[in-house]
């Protein structure tokens, strides 16, 4: 086939959370229009043909919506492309012969489930402290019963394109969530729905977030730069803006 | 008090108490600056040595000198803090990692470069702060403080001057990444804004730094009397 790719991949294995892990090597044919989990789906039948343990690895949507798929490529979150997701990625990236580096996202808050696989409950529980709106059941309200300016949906739409991926707490420095909680609090605060909870909601989710184990910020702005939905800095300093004032409230 | 234990207590609070120190010092780094760039006005440091001598005396500006050593200290205490419990966030670091591709050096060493500007400080304090508050050698007008200046820069002085030159880098890459960074922290971040704090602290960043740097230079290099 003219359009053969050869690499080696250079894949992180880890047994469980508790196991020392280390870096395997592996041949993989491949060709340019394969995504880079199809890549690894086929690095998997070749093990699973060989009686090897095939990699784990995250993936579901493989569209780009799930957030699921964790891999650090050649040392960056999702690989060397910006704005995207590993499924997003293609072999068309890369040129036949490199070597490519895979490992989890790393930080302590994100254990190791397996090789490439990591348990990223500790961000469910902050949004189980307070990135939620509590309403009366009942019947769906008109969508229109409560007018937003355009300008302001579209804010709150950015900041709601948030994956929960983690590839910011991968990429910082200091394994910081403060991105996502930023993406989630901004969201909520611009809309009308969020006011009554917006000062417990903000208090809440950041005790969570420092309780999990997340570094603190230093603007180093890796976040950002590596995120998949190109959220902004800037929910970042709005999360600090609605921390202050709803501690400077007594909250 | 309790409203505000959340500068000591949350990783956000703690973020705003650098912030607002670091502020703080960039001010009075613009002071430190101003006063002691008279010394450029090659009078043999007589404008200096007065200005020294007010800031020395004034009873306001003795007791803003506590206020500075406190906000100095708490930035240094926060900062050291910050950078070691940070740095425990990720036992398992990466195999590779393409830090520069999201982010500039020298945001990421933060903790590195003040702990440089805090040996520098060491010295530097015990240079000029010391004999000119705790010994009477300037007060009973054995010398004066710019006559120190001379004699620590001076044609013995090279050591010294490499010293200050390169605190003086740290200051500049400490302060391209902090000058920004502190806005953020307070949740000033607007597009209205930011280019006007992008440009004032590169500025800032460069120009403080090169006119501190040009001193021990200037006096090594014989160009002032
Ligand atoms: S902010 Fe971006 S990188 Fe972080 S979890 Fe959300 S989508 Fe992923
Ligand atoms: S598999 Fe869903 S975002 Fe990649």
């Amino acid at each position: 086939m003219e359009n053969e790719m050869k690499i080696k991949l250079k894949v992180w294995r880890q047994e469980n959370e508790k196991a020392q892990g280390k870096f395997e090597e592996y041949d993989v044919n491949t060709n340019p229009d394969m995504s880079f989990l199809e890549m690894f789906d086929v690095l998997n039948e070749q093990l699973i043909t060989e009686g090897k343990d095939p990699v784990a690895f995250d993936h579901d949507c493989r569209e780009g919506i799930c957030g699921m798929c964790s891999m650090v490529i050649d040392g960056r979150p999702h690989g060397p492309k910006g704005g995207i997701t590993t499924c997003q990625l293609h072999m068309r990236s890369f040129n036949n012969g490199d070597t490519i580096s895979v490992e989890p996202w790393r930080a302590n808050s994100f254990p190791v489930i397996k090789d490439l696989s990591v348990n990223r409950s500790s961000f469910d529980r902050i949004i189980a402290a307070g990135g939620f709106v509590s309403v009366n059941t009942g019947n769906a309200v008109d969508a229109n019963s409560i007018l937003i300016p355009k300008e302001t949906a579209d804010k709150a739409f950015e900041a709601a394109t948030c994956i929960g991926c983690g590839a910011c707490v991968s990429a910082c420095k200091n394994a910081s969530a403060m991105l996502f909680v930023g993406a989630k609090v901004t969201q909520l605060a611009l809309l009308p729905q969020g006011q009554a909870e917006r000062e417990a909601r903000v208090v809440a989710m950041v005790n969570q977030m420092d309780a999990e184990g997340f570094g603190a910020c230093s603007n180093t702005g890796a976040c950002a730069a590596e995120c998949p939905k190109e959220i902004p800095l800037s929910v970042i300093a709005t999360l600090n803006r609605e921390y202050m004032k709803a501690k400077m409230n007594g909250k | 008090m309790k409203v505000l234990s959340f500068l000591f207590n949350s990783s956000i609070g703690r973020k705003f108490a650098m912030a607002l120190t670091g502020i703080f010092l960039i001010t009075f780094l613009l002071v430190h600056c101003g006063v002691n760039a008279t010394i450029f006005f090659n009078d043999g440091g007589e404008t200096f040595n007065e200005a020294a001598e007010f800031m020395g005396t004034n009873w306001l500006i003795r007791t803003m000198e506590i206020g500075l050593f406190i906000g100095l200290l708490w930035h240094i205490f926060q900062g050291l803090w910050l950078w070691q419990n940070n740095g425990m966030r990720r036992k398992q670091k990466y195999g590779k990692s393409a830090g520069n591709a999201n982010s500039t050096w020298y945001s990421r060493s933060m903790g590195l470069l003040g702990t440089l500007l805090l040996l520098f400080l060491v010295l530097h304090l015990k240079h000029f702060w010391i004999v000119s508050r705790f010994t009477d050698e300037i007060t009973s007008g054995q010398e004066t403080l710019y006559g120190e200046m001379m004699e620590v820069f001076g044609a013995d002085g090279l050591i010294s001057v490499v010293v200050y030159v390169l605190g003086c880098i740290s200051l500049s890459y400490h302060l391209l990444h902090g000058f920004q960074s502190a806005f953020q922290s307070l949740g000033i971040n607007h597009p209205a804004y930011n280019p006007i704090i992008k440009s004032l602290g590169f500025g800032f960043s460069i120009i403080v730094p090169l006119i501190f740097a040009a001193m021990p230079l200037a006096m090594h290099l014989g160009l002032l009397q």
